[in-house]
């Protein structure tokens, strides 16, 4: 008997898409969270499904080719077969039942954030990302889309005392913690967005006038592309930011260079990756034994805060302005010039050129005055977002340095 | 059901048209108005295939110069667009207005629909809804752009296209719309429940006509959720009223919406759009039921079981809308409830897909052109169908919602099967509308182009879902979850897009070239058992029947029944004594 086209046609059909699932490399990459269980539930679909599939496929294919047209031949005439119909519905109930249970059970996990998850608020806007942390007192202050300001981006509530202590991180960059479970609250300024990384797994849309969340607990420290999935406008495939998931200590630090709600007020905007960059090689180098950056003189150095500016009185009785000459000759060089009222102890620094930017980086952030010549710190992935009309140059809080 | 000694139809008498005008073109003939749906949801069909090679373009050579004048606005108003005419007036309108018009009267033994005065009003009203939909495209600022789902609030605000006019063209066409489907809907229900002949009980009635029954009956619960929601984001929009529109700050701008829920539209708008994927689907279930019967030579295996899928798919798609909301934020507990609801519906569909199989099994099956659309649509029906197993299950929804692979999914499921399903039926009864034959060849040309090709175009999209290359952007740029190995398989996609595409040529050369010089086609060309094939004439005309509506003796699957001479005995031959 002739093979039927359509018959080779159904076979290579269904035999090609089995070749195509095992070659692709098209597949889930490894996880990057605590949701293995979404990948298992999958997996086990994708086994039940795959061989319905190939039965049934198969199964078209040779009856296709067996069965075909014979003059005078007559079907058999079996309207119906009780058994066979009702073999077939327990088979298929068991088998939706095995893919369903693993699945309830997940999203059981899904909706119950455990108790030690702690809360970060993404907040998404046309067509970027921004977040908010609760603070030291773990909880977040009282906000509403109808405060929202040029200068109040997140909307919070004014006389809320939880607000203060708020952490705002205003870039489209967030740094969490590996292996701590995050519950993450969505807010939306305007309209539909949808928080997703898809190495997590999770995701959850956002939605203008509530709060909607999900949670998940990174077991991997990497730099992990933030995408928008819900359709939200002409800029949509655009809307991208980044989660960094770091040790405890980089997420330490990191947090530290944020800014409170109460600071953010009163004008402090969060160091840039460079000034906190530079601030670490100050560290490093021990520049903190001598000099500080909150304004008092120790004896042994000058302070740091609104260094870079103004003029100063040398021990020679001259006096120089302190422009970005000066500061370079001083750390380069420290013996060159003295101020009034000093000793040359100052060793000279082990640096490279850009480790000195850095730390210029970090010097101007402590400057009062607006540095004219220099251009403005802007990061890869950290440059300050700040509404226009801001000030740009004011001191940091207090950065800690030890 | 007892049977009706008279027919109602018989004893109403029948007004033919004495114009030509009256005859085509304000014709109140069911078969007329159904070419007249067909062939304008053919029309705009095209229109959303050209919007969907443009996009498929833009997909595979993102930058290439001669794509410059598309832009980001362009291609959301055409993935906009494109959805609307595929699932709204192409779809529902050819399965239900098309087929529906054609089918129930001559499968039923009707002379004509119950009410042919509002049914010829429903085509027009169907006509308006897609000229001022076409309109959109000329109105300040264009179509919509906020996807076919419109979800507000960004159908409204301004970083979406067409948010003033567009959206307003495109929601009065579906209010539009809706009261066309409702006047043919509530005809099509009326003329199956009272019009159909003596003896044709509803377990004698053909499958086409019982997916078309619960069809329509979904459409008429589901559509006026749609109406309401269209009714209330026209208020938002233009008297500024705040149902699905909480305070937002619009790109800096804060607009006066206070108190509305985004939501609450999701809820209408999916209350309609999930039984409108069983609108579409169950008439398809219906034509390819009786295309392999017919083409296999053999009855319909377990045709009560296939039924009764029927009307519990129905019922069942009622409640499991939210199963496109497991990321919107709804209340998290539903989850559980949608899930479960979403995976039964799959146990009555998984029966049907096992009886069309199963309907091969020592049959006597001619390879037909119908035969191979109508074997085409099970498995891909199938591929659709598991990969809704995949989505159905709340938390596998979560990693691949807004994917290729939903995209992938809707398009195996209700885009190409149903497509398979219409191409399908048309091979099958055009030469009773029109008295000839379509060319063999060019049809077996067009169904392995557009088999192969929309295979080959959404199987492995789905891939693309689990690599995370999310749906709707425009362009992907240079990211991580965006190999350069994705990138390949999208041009190819591509290029199998436009293939098929351009093979709709030959569909359409076809459809012109065989009305004009097809081989003459005799009254029953596929040896088939239902009423249509039973008229006194080829093509019937107005009024179907002679004098007497014909009487029905048995179902309409009477194949290789041992004993009768033929391999097929038509519903109207009366049975044995004997038996």
């Amino acid at each position: 008997m002739r093979i039927a086209l359509i018959a080779i046609l159904l076979f290579v059909v269904t035999v090609g898409s089995v070749v195509f699932n095992f070659t692709t490399p098209f597949h889930f990459d490894a996880i990057g969270s605590n949701w293995e269980l979404i990948d298992i539930t999958v997996y086990i679909t994708f086994i039940i499904c795959g061989i319905v599939f190939v039965v049934l496929g198969l199964l078209m294919a040779w009856w296709v080719h067996k069965f075909q047209y014979k003059e005078g031949k007559f079907a058999e005439y079996e309207p119906e077969n009780a058994s066979l119909e009702s073999g077939l519905t327990i088979i298929t109930t068991i088998g939706v039942v095995v893919m369903l249970a693993p699945g309830l059970v997940a999203w059981n996990d899904y909706i119950h954030p455990p108790k030690d998850a702690y809360e970060l608020e993404v907040y998404s806007k046309q067509w970027t990302w921004m977040y908010r942390l609760p603070g030291a007192d773990g909880v977040f202050g009282a906000a509403h889309n109808k405060y929202v300001e040029f200068d109040n981006p997140f909307g919070m509530k004014k006389d809320d005392p939880y607000g203060d202590d708020d952490i705002l991180i205003l870039t489209d960059t967030v740094k969490i913690p590996v292996d701590r479970p995050v519950k993450v609250l969505l807010r939306s300024e305007d309209v539909l967005h949808d928080f997703w990384v898809p190495s997590i797994r999770a995701k959850m849309d956002a939605v203008p006038g509530m709060v909607t969340y999900f949670w998940f607990e990174p077991i991997v420290e990497k730099m992990y592309e933030v995408l928008c999935a819900e359709l939200c406008g002409r800029n949509h495939h655009s809307m991208r930011g980044w989660m960094h998931v770091v040790s405890m200590e980089e997420y330490g630090t990191w947090l530290n260079d944020q800014v409170t709600w109460a600071g953010f007020q009163e004008g402090q905007v969060p160091l840039s990756p460079e000034a906190a960059r530079g601030r670490d090689i100050a560290t490093t180098n021990g520049c903190f034994a001598c000099h500080t950056i909150d304004g008092r003189n120790l004896d042994t150095g000058p302070t740091w805060l609104d260094i870079w500016g103004g003029t100063v009185t040398l021990d020679d009785g001259t006096t120089r302005v302190r422009d970005e000459a000066y500061i370079i000759k001083s750390i380069l060089d420290p013996h060159a010039e003295i101020v009034e009222g000093y000793s040359p102890t100052m060793n000279v620094p082990e640096i490279t050129e850009e480790e000195l930017q850095s730390i210029l980086d970090f010097m101007r952030v402590l400057t009062s005055e607006p540095v004219k010549t220099e251009p403005a710190i802007e990061g890869e992935e950290g440059s300050v977002d700040l509404p226009e009309g801001e000030p740009t140059t004011q001191p940091t809080e207090e950065p800690t340095t030890d | 059901m007892a049977t009706v000694e008279v027919p109602y139809q018989e004893t109403v008498p029948l007004h033919h048209p004495k114009t030509w005008i009256g005859k085509y073109i304000f014709s109140q003939d069911h078969k007329i108005i159904a070419v007249q749906y067909g062939v304008t949801a053919m029309a705009v069909g095209l229109v959303a295939l050209i919007l969907s090679e443009f996009m498929r373009l833009q997909i595979a050579f993102p930058g290439w110069e001669w794509m410059d004048f598309f832009t980001a606005d362009h291609y959301y108003q055409a993935i906009t667009m494109h959805g609307m005419i595929m699932v709204i007036y192409l779809l529902t309108a050819f399965l239900l207005g098309a087929f529906g018009n054609f089918c129930i009267p001559l499968m039923c033994g009707a002379r004509d629909m119950v009410f042919p005065f509002v049914n010829m009003l429903s085509y027009w009203v169907y006509l308006l809804s897609v000229i001022i939909l076409m309109v959109s495209y000329f109105v300040p600022g264009g179509p919509t752009g906020a996807g076919w789902t419109l979800y507000p609030p960004q159908t409204i605000t301004a970083g979406t296209p067409g948010h003033d006019w567009g959206i307003a063209t495109m929601l009065i066409s579906l209010a539009v719309f809706i009261v066309a489907f409702t006047m043919g809907g509530l005809n099509y229900i009326t003329t199956i429940l009272q019009a159909r002949t003596r003896g044709l009980t509803l377990m004698r009635m053909p499958l086409t006509v019982w997916g078309i029954f619960i069809a329509t009956f979904l459409g008429l619960v589901a559509f006026p959720a749609l109406f309401v929601s269209a009714v209330m984001m026209l208020l938002d929009n233009f008297l500024g009223t705040s149902f699905f529109m909480p305070a937002i700050v619009s790109l800096g701008e804060k607009l006066q919406y206070s108190g509305g829920q985004p939501l609450l539209f999701q809820h209408l708008f999916w209350f309609f759009g999930h039984p409108e994927v069983y609108i579409v689907a169950l008439p398809a279930f219906g034509v390819v039921s009786d295309l392999i019967s017919v083409h296999a030579r053999k009855n319909i295996f377990g045709y009560r079981m296939m039924v009764w899928a029927i009307v519990a798919i129905g019922a069942l798609s009622l409640i499991v809308w939210a199963h496109h909301m497991y990321v919107a934020g709804m209340h998290p507990s539903f989850g559980y409830f949608f899930a479960t609801t979403t995976l039964i519906i799959a146990v009555p569909t998984a029966l049907k897909v096992y009886n069309w199989i199963l309907t091969l099994w020592r049959a006597n099956i001619r390879i037909t052109v119908p035969m191979l659309f109508a074997l085409a649509f099970v498995l891909t029906f199938i591929v659709g169908g598991i990969t809704g197993l995949f989505l159905g299950n709340v938390i596998i929804d979560i990693p691949l919602s807004d994917t290729y692979f939903v995209v992938a999914h809707f398009h195996m499921v209700m885009g190409v099967s149903p497509i398979l399903a219409i191409f399908g039926g048309i091979y099958h009864w055009y030469p009773k509308l029109t008295g000839r034959m379509l060319n063999d060849t060019i049809g077996r040309i067009h169904f392995y182009f557009t088999f192969i090709g929309t295979y080959a175009i959404y199987f492995p999209m789905h891939y693309l879902g689990f690599i995370g290359v999310p749906r709707r952007y425009y362009e992907t740029g240079i990211s991580d979850f965006y190999p350069q190995t994705a990138h390949d398989l999208n041009v190819f996609i591509t290029v199998a897009a436009l293939i098929v595409g351009a093979s709709q040529v030959l569909f359409i050369v076809n459809l012109v070239h065989s009305y004009f010089n097809g081989k003459k086609a005799p009254a029953n060309p596929w040896g088939a058992n239902s009423l249509e094939w039973c008229t006194p004439e080829t093509p019937p005309r107005h009024g179907n029947w002679e004098d007497q509506l014909p009487t029905v003796h048995r179902w309409a699957y009477d194949f290789g029944v041992p004993g009768e001479e033929k391999d097929h005995v038509p519903q109207t031959v009366p049975r044995r004594k004997a038996s």
